[in-house]
C-alpha cells in the first residue's frame, strides 16, 4: 500500500479519536449557522449566499486550528523521529498529512447540506451555485489546510502553528479589500492573489481554470514550503 | 555491514560529531559508551537517517545513504532515546500501523504482531493507550516498533534509561534473544550495562572516539595495574613493606584505609603481566601472619571509561 494512504488514514482516525476534531466541527457549525439564520429571514431569499459569503473568514478561523497538530504536535513528543525512521519519504508524510487535514474540512462541511435543505423547504432553491459554493469550499478547505500544513511545520508549539496559520489564511482573505487605496493596476494583481476573491469566482457557478490553478498553485507552494521546512530540520 | 567514514556533524559552530570512522560486522553488539553530550545520539541519528551528516560517509550492507535513504530505512529498526510513541494511540493500533508502514501482509503483520507480543512481554496491554503505560512497559512497546520487520541492524538509544533493575535485565534479556542472529548498535552511560549486554565497546568523548573493542582487550590495553587486597594479622607495616617490596614486581605497597586495630590491610599494586598471586602468596607463607584475606582487583570498565573520558 502506498505510503501516502498509510498516513492519511493515521491521521483521519486520530481527528475522531480526540476531542479536538469534533469540537472544531462544533464551532464551525455553530458561527456558520448563526450568521446564516440570523439574516437568512430578514433577505427573504431562497439561496445560501451569505453562507458562503462568510465562508473564507471562518475557514481562515477554523482550518488553522484542524491542522495546526500535524506536525507541531509529532515535533513536540518527538514521535517525528520514529516516523521519519520509518521507511517513508518526506514528501509521502506532507502529502498524507494534508490530505487528512484536508478531507477532515471536507467531512466538516457535509452537516452544512442541511442548511441548503430546509431553504428547499421554504423556496425554490437555485443548486447551480450552491453545487459550485461546496466546489468552491472544498478547494479552499484545501487551500487552507495546506497553508495550516505549512505553518505546523514551523514550530513545535500548537499555538504558534495555529496562529501563523490564521495569519497567512486571513492575508489570502482579505487581500483585496486590504489594498484598496493602491492604483488601479496593483489592486488588480492583488486581486488575483486573494483567496476569497477565485472562492467567490467558483461560488457563481462559473468554473474557470484559473481559479483551480490558483488554488492548485497555493497548495503546492505550501506544501513544498513545508518540505523545505523540514528539510532543513535534518 | 556498517561502515562509517570521517563522519562529522555540526550544530552551528558546535561540532557535536567528530571525523568518526566505525567499522561494524553482522551480528556483533556494539555499545557506544560515552558521558552526556559526547555525540552518542547524534551519531545514531545520522546512522538512521534521521540526520543529514555534515561530512563524511555511511554505507550500510552496501547502500549509501545519500542515495539509498529508502532502503537503508528498511533494514534498520531504531528505538529513540526515551520512546516517543504515539501517546493517543492503542499499543496493539499502534503496531498494527507500524506494520503497514512496514508493508507486511496482513496475515504476517498479525502473526508478527503476536509474537512481537509474546518477545516483549506486551499481552497484558494491547488494549491500552500508549500514554498511560509506564515507562519500561513504553519501552517494551517502542522495541517492538523497532523489531516490526524482523530487521537486520537494530539500532537502540538508551534502551534502558529510567528503568528500575527489574525491567532493565528484562529489556537486556530480550536485546541478547534478539541479538544471537543480528547487528545491533546500542547506546548507553551506564558502564554495567555494556559490559553485560555487549560484544564489542566503542567510547566517545567529546564527538571523538578514544576507545574501541572488546570489554577483554580494553581491560588488557588500558588496565595494566594488578591490585592484590590483603589483610593480615600479627604483622607490622614497615616489615610487610621490606619483604613484599622485594618480590619481584611489586611497584607500590599503600596501607587501606580506614586501618582497624590489630590487623594490617595493604594493597599491592603491580604493573607485571605474569599473576602475581603466588608470589605474593609464597613471600607470605615464609613468615608467621596470619592471612586472613586475599583478593584480586580487577581494574573495572568504570576507572578506564573515567580516565578515558575526564576533562583535559
Amino acid at each position: 500500500m502506498p505510503q501516502v494512504l498509510n498516513i492519511f488514514k493515521k491521521e483521519i482516525r486520530d481527528y475522531f479519536i480526540s476531542p479536538i476534531g469534533y469540537i472544531v466541527i462544533c464551532i464551525f457549525l455553530l458561527v456558520t449557522g448563526w450568521f446564516f439564520f440570523a439574516t437568512f429571514f430578514i433577505f427573504s431569499e431562497a439561496n445560501l449566499r451569505s453562507f458562503f459569503n462568510l465562508l473564507p473568514l471562518t475557514f481562515a478561523l477554523v482550518v488553522p486550528a484542524v491542522t495546526m497538530r500535524l506536525f507541531a504536535e509529532e515535533l513536540h513528543t518527538g514521535s517525528y523521529e520514529m516516523l521519519l525512521t520509518l521507511p517513508v519519504r518526506l514528501t509521502d508524510v506532507i502529502v498524507g498529512k494534508f490530505l487528512a487535514g484536508a478531507a477532515f474540512v471536507t467531512i466538516m462541511l457535509v452537516p452544512t447540506l442541511a442548511y441548503a435543505l430546509s431553504v428547499t423547504f421554504i423556496g425554490e432553491l437555485d443548486w447551480g451555485p450552491v453545487i459550485g459554493g461546496y466546489l468552491g469550499a472544498v478547494l479552499l478547505g484545501a487551500a487552507f489546510s495546506a497553508v495550516g500544513v505549512f505553518a505546523s511545520s514551523l514550530t513545535r508549539n500548537q499555538i504558534v502553528a495555529c496562529i501563523v496559520g490564521m495569519v497567512i489564511c486571513f492575508t489570502l482573505t482579505l487581500f483585496d479589500r486590504m489594498v484598496f487605496f493602491f492604483p488601479g493596476r496593483i489592486v488588480e494583481a492583488f486581486t488575483y492573489l486573494a483567496a476569497s476573491y477565485h472562492f467567490e469566482n467558483i461560488s457563481k457557478g462559473i468554473i474557470d481554470s484559473r481559479d483551480l490553478l490558483y488554488f492548485a498553485s497555493v497548495i503546492f507552494v505550501s506544501l513544498y514550503g513545508a518540505n523545505l521546512v523540514m528539510q532543513t530540520k535534518r | 555491514m556498517i561502515h562509517v567514514e570521517k563522519l562529522t556533524k555540526f550544530y552551528g559552530d558546535f561540532c557535536a560529531v567528530d571525523k568518526i570512522d566505525l567499522e561494524v560486522s553482522k551480528g556483533e553488539i556494539t555499545g557506544l559508551l560515552g558521558p552526556n553530550g559526547a555525540g552518542k545520539t547524534t551519531t545514531l541519528r545520522m546512522l538512521t537517517g534521521y540526520l543529514e551528516p555534515t561530512s563524511g560517509v555511511i554505507r550500510i550492507k552496501g547502500y549509501s545513504i545519500d542515495d539509498n535513504l529508502l532502503d537503508i530505512k528498511k533494514l534498520i529498526g531504531y528505538l529513540p532515546e526515551s520512546a516517543p510513541l504515539y501517546h493517543g494511540m492503542l499499543v496493539y493500533d499502534y503496531l498494527d500501523y507500524i506494520g503497514e508502514i512496514r508493508g507486511l501482509e496482513t496475515k504476517k503483520k498479525m502473526e508478527r504482531i503476536h509474537q512481537l507480543a509474546d518477545l516483549c512481554g506486551l499481552v497484558g496491554i494491547m488494549h491500552k493507550p500508549i500514554g498511560e503505560l509506564s515507562k519500561g512497559l513504553k519501552q517494551r512497546v517502542g522495541l517492538a516498533h523497532a523489531m516490526m520487520e524482523d530487521p537486520e541492524i537494530l539500532i537502540l538509544d538508551e534502551p534502558t534509561s529510567g528503568l528500575d533493575p527489574n525491567q532493565i535485565v528484562e529489556i537486556r534479556d530480550i536485546i541478547r534473544s534478539f541479538g544471537k542472529e543480528k547487528t545491533i548498535i546500542l547506546s548507553t552511560h551506564i558502564l554495567s550495562e555494556a559490559e553485560a549486554t555487549c560484544d564489542r565497546i566503542v567510547i566517545i568523548d567529546r564527538g571523538r572516539i578514544v576507545a574501541d573493542g572488546s570489554t577483554e582487550s580494553l581491560r588488557k590495553t588500558h588496565g595494566q595495574e594488578k591490585i592484590i587486597n590483603i589483610s593480615l594479622l600479627k604483622a607490622d607495616f614497615d616489615t610487610a613493606l621490606r619483604k613484599l617490596g622485594a618480590v619481584e614486581g611489586v611497584t607500590r605497597i599503600e596501607n587501606i584505609d580506614p586501618p582497624e586495630p590489630d590487623k594490617l590491610r595493604l594493597k599491592i599494586v603491580s604493573d607485571s603481566a605474569d599473576d602475581m598471586q603466588e608470589k605474593i602468596f609464597a613471600c607470605i607463607k615464609e613468615t608467621d601472619w596470619v592471612l586472613v584475606e586475599f583478593t584480586q582487583e580487577v581494574k573495572s570498565l568504570e576507572n578506564i571509561f573515567r580516565e578515558l573520558t575526564k576533562e583535559a
